[in-house]
């Protein structure tokens, strides 16, 4: 650290002036070694923004130590004139000065002086002229004052060859007032310390400005995926609106339940093979209620419960076939056949899981997705409720054209009538896919960015929370 | 939902009014249709195949029109206009009819003989009298009977329709099956006979009729057709003859339906009849035609049924949850072609179903209509009263709970695919397929289909191959559902909730997994301990380097491994590092 007196002089300077100054110049008129003057800079920069200083490299002329010499004490050829009185001077008396030699044959040269040989008492110095004019130390004493520019090359090198100048490289600083310029210095602080705490210095210390640019280190932390995020956004919908989440943890089901339980014909092109996953082993589903079955086989084959029917030749072993589920509504069956074993009561069911289709993939279809499901079931419900119920739930979501992401209706009696469930029952679902309203919410173009082993984890690392409202 | 394609001018013309484009997206809106684009063959063909090949194509003006699955009735122009102005009460529904010859002679009559048991047993029959066609009609024609062949004959599987000029050929027609190298005939545009056997080979690269082949391919005996002097009608459900092919100055027109499905092989009967009985001298009547079964049994069709359902107003503003008098219901349904009174007993209102709704099978669909005719719109939304409160699976939310704080351990989610290949779950993990009780699908289109996953591990392994540019350790976790067979299940298999993490990274970090191990069971609140505790034991898996890896046992029972990956198992996942790993199944926690 510099001397602060220092510091604050360069500052007060520095406040001074519209641009800036060159320490070469503060060294100028401060009168200090420009030594000193970059020692000054170099404090000021460890503050923070005080001051800016670019370096910068120039040459210059210096005086050498025979320089300076003259520049304060005269040339030797001045020396010696001065020392000769009126009345002249031995010579072997001159030649004993310090600078005796030297100016001797100078101050000869310019005419100065003139040598008596034959003077009696040995030879004698005699001055030639009244007064002379010191060029030497007048010119060294120009450089002195940093004026080296007013000397000719010629007259610099002439006096280098004396060695009485020497050209030096000279390091400065352009130095600028900082963002937090002030003309007062305290030393600022880094960080805060346990110290300063249990001392309470930090009350009179000052701390160097934070760089609020930059980024801070990266948290070292685990991350959910996005698309489970939003999964757990629409469970808490769910669970909001105060619907029971219902087991959808069997990814194999039976055509029975994934078709025929839902009124949904044997020769449905849903069933075919270009768009289900049918499963070689275990091919066959072996259990289901029989007295159901025969129910379900009756409202497909003949009719009933105030149905046409299908009027087709309904058979067990299409029933029996195995597959990956193409939509949880299999599993809503399943839920709805449970209820109507036991006395009514109103129910409200969700689920949101994996579901498969045997489909051509592009961008936005893959092999399997999550489908999200609610069911109502109660006495009365109508297709206003329904409407209803979907406004809220799409409320929630923040979507507005919600027409486009998902399916809704009213179960059929063909369906529900032969679970047992009461006449006067109705049931409204709706279901979509969880994929497809993330990719929206997300812009999201490629499913594959979003699902599977191929993501980038990086997206998971950078993706948002998840507040479908907002 | 099928897409019907018509010329927006011939539709204006037929419906009498000009619409502008939003107007007539409205009315579709209203009618329960959706407007799905407006286009032209030119810029279809564009957008298909460039700019060349459309040159010279028409730039006539098409609506595109979404229809319902199984509203057959609006799959032609013809029914679309019947439809909108009976909608709009410019028009009343009319009435079918089936009448018997003009001439006071014999009907039409197809005799189906026994051999056609075992292939394609059910044919029905209709005679259209005096049409007039025009190219625009004849084209509506073949159009909608490829339409109906594409959705309720469900690619000719359950019926194929064939239409022929009946002033070509003679009844008594005969429907039967004989083998294919026993039937020769000239199909439809082709200039020389054919046996069915080559007309097979034939049609093999017709890039249409290829997908029909297989329903007959391997069948001892193909259905034919033939009248009365052996010339052959058609041979479905491939191809009709080119003897007696309908054309623009067809008058009389002789229209078979053979099936698999009789129920199917009437509503389409009836669907190409109705639609176009139109056009007749007499429109809307339909001659009928005799069809006499193997065992004698003599039916007349078309069957041009009218059925009369009877419910009440206030079942309908129950459903609906609308608050109209009965009258004002049945003046609603008569406009969906449900021609309705009311009865005067009550509110109760007679709705009669024509042969054209063959999609009305319940009173819930009557219902449907009736609130199409009121306007979605217009119903009022109301919240369900429905009183419920709601629980979480305990499954489920155990799940989301370990989630998050598998997340705070510093392991990053991944979500993979829950099918894939065997090779998956067994090679690359140098286990044996038999071993892993693994469900395996039949019809997998690609490799990675083969198989239900039967751990998480493969998966995960995948993503850290996709993702080996990231910088390092890579830290993955999923809690998700495997697929294991399970005999004493109904289908025979069930899912099982799974909780892997890996480790990747220059060194194998089995230390780390063991801390994550511990760190679960802490959240479990299970303690170490051999008894009630959990603990690991030294065990040898083939996933694993040997003496690397360990059984992990909660309350004596156990519940998965853990260990460094054997190094065949990292190099078949395409993985350069280290890798260590923990698999466990969450439900015993539940």
């Amino acid at each position: 650290m510099a001397d602060t007196g220092l510091l604050e002089a360069l500052l007060r300077l520095l406040e001074k002036v519209d641009g800036g100054i060159e320490s070469q110049d503060v060294a100028a008129d401060l009168g200090v070694d420009h030594q000193l003057i970059v020692g000054a800079v170099k404090s000021l920069q460890a503050l923070g923004e005080v001051i800016s200083a670019q370096q910068k490299s120039s040459k210059r002329w210096e005086l050498t130590g025979e320089g300076r010499e003259i520049a304060e004490q005269g040339s030797h050829e001045a020396r010696v004139f001065n020392a000769i009185p009126d009345e002249g001077l031995p010579q072997n008396e001159l030649m004993k000065m310090p600078s005796g030699k030297v100016g001797f044959s100078k101050a000869m040269s310019n005419k100065w002086i003139r040598l008596d040989k034959a003077h009696e008492g040995g030879p004698r110095v005699f001055k030639t002229v009244e007064t002379i004019e010191d060029t030497v130390r007048d010119k060294l004493q120009l450089v002195q004052k940093g004026l080296s520019a007013k000397l000719e090359d010629k007259e610099k090198n002439e006096l280098k060859k004396r060695k009485l100048l020497s050209e030096v490289t000279v390091k400065s600083y352009w130095i600028t007032k900082g963002s937090s310029f002030s003309t007062t210095i305290t030393k600022q602080e880094t960080e805060l310390t346990p110290e300063m705490i249990a001392s309470g210095s930090w009350k009179e210390k000052k701390f160097k400005p934070y760089n609020f640019e930059a980024m801070g280190v990266a948290a070292d932390c685990g991350h959910l995926h996005p698309l489970m995020k939003v999964r757990t956004q629409f469970r808490q919908i769910f669970l909001e609106m105060g619907f029971t989440e219902m087991p959808t943890n069997n990814f194999i089901e039976s055509s029975f339940w994934n078709f025929d339980s839902l009124f949904q014909p044997q020769q449905h092109p849903a069933r075919d093979q270009h768009d289900t996953f049918f499963i070689s082993d275990p091919a066959l589903a072996h259990e289901f209620p029989q007295d159901y079955l025969e129910r379900v086989k009756q409202v497909h084959s003949e009719g009933g419960y105030g149905s046409q029917g299908y009027k087709y030749d309904w058979k067990i072993e299409e029933a029996q076939k195995n597959l990956l589920r193409t939509h949880t509504t299999a599993v809503s069956a399943r839920m709805l056949y449970k209820l109507a074993q036991q006395k009514f009561t109103p129910v409200k069911y969700f689920s949101i899981d994996r579901v498969f289709r045997n489909e051509t993939l592009d961008a936005t279809h893959l092999a399997e997705f999550h489908q999200i499901e609610g069911v109502v079931a109660d006495y009365g419900l109508t297709l206003g409720n329904l409407m209803g119920i979907l406004h809220q739930f799409f409320t929630k979501l923040g979507l507005k054209k919600w027409v486009e992401v998902g399916n809704s209706g009213v179960f059929r009696p063909e369906m529900l009538l032969p679970m047992g469930l009461p006449e006067g029952v109705s049931v409204i679902a709706w279901g979509l896919s969880l994929e497809r309203p993330t990719m929206i919410k997300y812009g999201i173009n490629n499913i594959r960015e979003l699902v599977g082993h191929k993501v980038n984890l990086q997206m998971v690392y950078d993706s948002p929370i998840c507040r479908l409202d907002s | 939902m099928p897409t019907v394609s018509v010329k927006r001018d011939l539709l204006f013309e037929a419906l009498g009014q000009k619409y502008t484009d939003e107007e007539f997206d409205e009315l579709c809106f209203e009618f329960g249709l959706e407007l799905d684009e407006i286009t032209s063959e030119k810029e279809i063909l564009i957008r298909e195949q460039g700019d060349e090949k459309a040159e010279g194509a028409s730039d006539v003006v098409l609506y595109k029109i979404d229809v319902p699955a199984n509203r057959y009735d609006l799959l032609c122009l013809e029914g679309l206009v019947r439809g909108l102005q009976v909608f709009k009460e410019k028009l009343e529904a009319p009435r079918y009819k089936r009448v018997s010859p003009a001439d006071g002679g014999e009907p039409q009559r197809l005799v189906i003989t026994e051999e056609t048991a075992s292939v394609r047993p059910h044919a029905v029959a209709a005679v259209l009298r005096n049409i007039t066609f025009t190219q625009e009609r004849y084209e509506s024609f073949i159009e909608l009977q490829e339409k109906l062949h594409q959705n309720i004959c469900r690619k000719r599987t359950l019926v194929a329709i064939g239409t022929h000029d009946l002033d070509t050929i003679s009844g008594p027609f005969t429907y039967t099956a004989k083998p294919p190298g026993e039937i020769r005939f000239k199909p439809l545009n082709q200039s020389k006979e054919y046996t069915a056997t080559e007309l097979m080979s034939l049609y093999k690269t017709d890039s249409h009729l290829r997908h029909y082949l297989h329903i007959i391919e391997n069948e001892p005996l193909y259905p034919i057709i033939y009248d009365s002097n052996g010339i052959v009608l058609s041979m479905p459900p491939i191809i009709n003859g080119d003897h007696s092919k309908i054309s623009l100055n067809t008058k009389n027109i002789f229209i078979e339906c053979t099936a698999t499905d009789l129920t199917k092989a009437k509503t389409t009967l009836d669907m190409v009849v109705t639609m176009f009985s139109e056009y007749c001298e007499e429109p809307f009547t339909v001659e009928g035609a005799e069809v006499v079964y193997p065992d004698g049994r003599l039916c007349v069709y078309p069957e041009l049924a009218y059925r009369t359902e009877t419910l009440s107003g206030d079942f309908i503003n129950k459903r609906v949850g609308i608050n109209e008098s009965a009258e004002s219901i049945a003046q609603l349904l008569t406009r969906m072609c449900l021609r309705s009174e009311v009865s005067g007993e009550g509110d109760l209102i007679q709705v009669e179903i024509p042969p054209t709704r063959a999609d009305v099978i319940h009173a819930c669909d009557i219902m449907e209509d009736a609130a199409i005719a009121y306007g979605f719109n217009n119903i009022v939304r109301s919240t369900p009263r429905t009183y419920t409160i709601a629980n979480q699976l305990p499954l489920n939310k155990l799940t989301e709970l370990l989630r998050q704080d598998l997340a705070a351990a510093g392991f990053t989610e991944a979500l993979t695919f829950a099918l894939c290949s065997e090779e998956d779950i067994a090679d690359k993990l140098r286990k044996n397929i038999a071993e892993t009780r693994a469900v395996h699908i039949s019809n997998p289109k690609t490799t990675e289909f083969q198989v239900a996953r039967t751990c998480l591990l493969p998966g995960l392994l995948k993503t850290l191959a996709a993702n080996r540019k990231m910088p390092l350790p890579l830290k993955l976790f999923e809690i998700s559902d495997v697929v294991l067979k399970d005999e004493t299940k109904d289908v025979g298999a069930r899912n099982n909730r799974r909780l892997c993490a890996v480790y990747y990274n220059k060194s194998p970090g089995f230390e780390v997994i063991h801390g994550l191990l511990d760190r679960v069971m802490q959240l479990l609140d299970v303690k170490p301990g051999r008894n009630q505790g959990y603990h690991i034991q030294a065990a040898e898996d083939s996933t694993f380097f040997p003496g690397r890896c360990a059984e992990i046992f909660s309350c004596g029972k156990s519940i998965g491994h853990l260990g460094v990956l054997h190094p065949d198992v990292i190099s078949r996942f395409e993985l350069t590092m280290p890798c260590s790993a923990i698999d466990i199944d969450i439900e015993p926690f539940l």
